[in-house]
């Protein structure tokens, strides 16, 4: 007979409700863990068996709702499908449960996700289509042109990378990865006609895709391998393909690095800045530059590095460019 | 060591700019250890992340070139930039699965009398520290341990996410590649939420209020943990929390006076290097403790 093997574990777990308690606490919960335990049991077996008042989300218990993402010690996971025992080997024996925001939380691990779904809202999640509404035969997609969707349409909407997001929480204009990954997923079916709408959303200044920080948290925390990342990349490249892209620092920098690149092969960074920036753009960055000149951190013109076969590179900036601004 | 170790070394834009102490402090920790590097000067800039939003093809192209380099010598590129890691990597890894592409590549690279192989792996020099030099051997070396300082790791996106592409062991929630080199040279790591997190660099230029906060979250977890220093193996994150450090306290309200070092000097100090060989002097904010 195989053993049952389990583990002690100790959770801290959020508790916060609004009526009673005047500020958020921690209650302390040790609980024996088997090998095929999910988050989710770890939550039920607390409310049937310790606190029958813990509220957290749930429904389907399959992975496909979204409703029962949560943090484990910062962690962004689906409880139903994060199981302990991987959990164990990231982190040990203690942990802490907490909602994916604390800031937003209404009790205990019931977050309010308007934040979410707004922004989730302002991006057309949804297909904008001529569709007639007496088809004579089926409206057949190959599976290369599915492929194009690179998975983006496997979103639940959990909101792990979301409240993963660091230009979100330093931020609250920014769109967030769910939002740019579901632009993606539309932008990316060659049935829809609103791309370049939805290009203009997500290319706005402060709220859109030059506000990623690149810091791959959301693609690090998807349950479903979404890689919000990888889209919001597709998004950028989108916006110069459609010529979407407005002329701003942020997209001259981006068209800045072939410039320089084509000029001496590794980068000429004050002249970078200058070119993204322009010239009015300059003085904001004057006491920077003079600390990087006063400790021998900017080479002087004539002493900038340039790559060896320069002339290959050129050579290959003209051959292999594909993009326009 | 019984084998000498031998790299191709990029170096990347920064190390021969902005940062120019990383480039010394790397050369002079590999030279103690004798390490072999050979620069790969024909190299090109990675694009950062930035040319692969405007021009994925062209950036696909010109970093398999800089791999191509490694090849020649026939040896594992060395990068001392998380965004030349992952950018190069992540190069590496979609040709490596994807001969259409493989092919598509290599065709514009024939037009320079190059072809990519496939045969040399690209790993910053942490983990070539960490996984080929080892740490107990390294420990042997040290004469001049990091003793009673508290030094705050900061890991820097791009070597721990995503964990998938690395393959470095490295957990993206619990990183503590950093925090056993702290460790090796003599010094106390200490522990802080935002070790594992993002600095901003990349939207310094026009969200420079994200990039500020993000730094000043990570400036002030150091500070708030009791920090004498702070290291990291990014010289972009370097850039942000060092260059731009009194901007950062404008920000956040609080005076910041935190020096940030490179990778290579912490081992550099230990190794018994002087200071000044290591470019302590370049830093925006000195490392007092040093001078
Ligand atoms: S990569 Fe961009 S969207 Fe994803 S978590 Fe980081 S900042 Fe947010
Ligand atoms: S992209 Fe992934 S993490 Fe983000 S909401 Fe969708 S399923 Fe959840
Ligand atoms: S309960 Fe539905 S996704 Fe977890």
């Amino acid at each position: 007979m195989e053993q049952i093997i389990t583990k002690k574990v100790t959770f801290k777990v959020f508790r916060f409700n609004p009526d009673n308690d005047v500020l958020p606490y921690y209650r302390e919960y040790k609980l024996d863990v088997s090998q095929e335990d999910v988050v989710l049991d770890i939550l039920n077996k607390i409310k049937w068996e310790h606190s029958g008042s813990l509220s957290y989300r749930r429904s389907c218990r399959h992975g496909i709702c979204g409703s029962c993402a949560v943090k484990v010690n910062n962690k962004g996971v689906l409880a139903c499908k994060e199981r302990m025992f991987d959990l164990i080997d990231i982190f040990g024996t203690e942990m802490t449960i907490d909602p994916l925001s604390k800031e937003r939380a209404v009790k205990d691990l019931v977050i309010d996700k308007e934040d979410f779904w707004k922004k989730y809202d302002s991006v057309q999640p949804y297909l904008v289509a001529d569709v007639d509404a007496h088809p004579e035969k089926e409206n057949i997609i190959t599976p290369k042109e599915a492929d194009q969707l690179l998975e983006a349409d496997y979103c639940i909407q959990c909101g792990a990378c979301y409240y993963s997001c660091p230009a979100v929480e330093v931020n609250p204009e920014y769109i967030g990865p769910a939002a740019m990954a579901k632009a993606y997923r539309f932008n990316g079916d060659i049935r829809d006609t609103a791309k370049v709408d939805r290009l203009e959303t997500v290319s706005q200044m402060g709220s859109g895709v030059w506000d990623c920080v690149k810091c791959f948290e959301c693609a690090e925390v998807c349950p479903k391998e979404v890689n919000p990342i990888e889209k919001i990349t597709k998004l950028h490249l989108q916006t110069f393909e459609e010529g979407v892209a407005e002329n701003n620092v942020a997209t001259r920098h981006a068209v800045g690095f072939k410039r320089s690149i084509a000029k001496h092969g590794i980068l000429d960074e004050g002249d970078l800045v200058l070119y993204s920036e322009g010239v009015c753009g300059m003085p904001q960055h004057l006491p920077e530059a003079w600390n990087m000149f006063k400790n021998g951190k900017l080479p002087m013109p004539w002493a900038l590095p340039k790559s060896k076969n320069l002339d290959e590179i050129k050579k290959l900036v003209k051959i292999s460019s594909t993009a326009k601004f | 060591m019984e084998k000498k170790l031998k790299y191709a070394l990029y170096t990347g834009c920064t190390a021969r700019e902005s940062t120019p102490e990383l480039l010394k402090s790397t050369l002079a920790v590999a030279e103690k250890l004798g390490i072999e590097l050979e620069l790969l000067d024909e190299a090109s800039c990675c694009g950062a992340s930035h040319l692969q939003d405007f021009d994925d093809h062209l950036s696909l192209v010109l970093n398999t070139r800089n791999i191509c380099y490694a090849e020649k010598q026939e040896r594992t590129m060395v990068t001392l930039c998380n965004t030349c890691q992952l950018n190069t990597n992540m190069t590496k890894e979609r040709i490596d699965h994807d001969p259409e592409l493989k092919a598509k590549v290599n065709k514009d690279l024939a037009e320079v009398g190059l072809e990519y192989r496939g045969v040399s792996d690209v790993k910053h020099f942490l983990y070539a520290i960490l996984d080929d030099y080892g740490l107990d051997n390294l420990e042997k070396q040290i004469v001049k341990p990091l003793k009673n300082f508290n030094v705050a790791p900061f890991y820097g996106c791009h070597n721990i996410r995503p964990s998938e592409l690395h393959g470095n062991d490295e957990s993206a929630y619990v990183p503590d590649s950093l925090d056993r080199l702290i460790q090796a040279c003599g010094g106390n790591s200490v522990d802080y939420e935002e070790k594992n997190k993002c600095c901003g660099f990349h939207v310094d230029l026009q969200a420079p209020n994200t990039a500020n906060r993000l730094s000043g979250n990570a400036l002030l977890g150091a500070i708030d943990s009791d920090a004498d220093f702070m290291v990291t193996p990014c010289p972009l994150c370097h850039l942000n929390l060092d260059v731009k450090q009194h901007k950062i306290g404008e920000t956040m309200g609080r005076d910041i006076e935190m020096p940030v070092l490179h990778l290579p000097q912490i081992i550099g100090l230990a190794l018994g290097i002087e200071p000044k060989k290591l470019g302590l002097n370049h830093h925006v904010v000195k490392s007092v403790y040093f001078q």
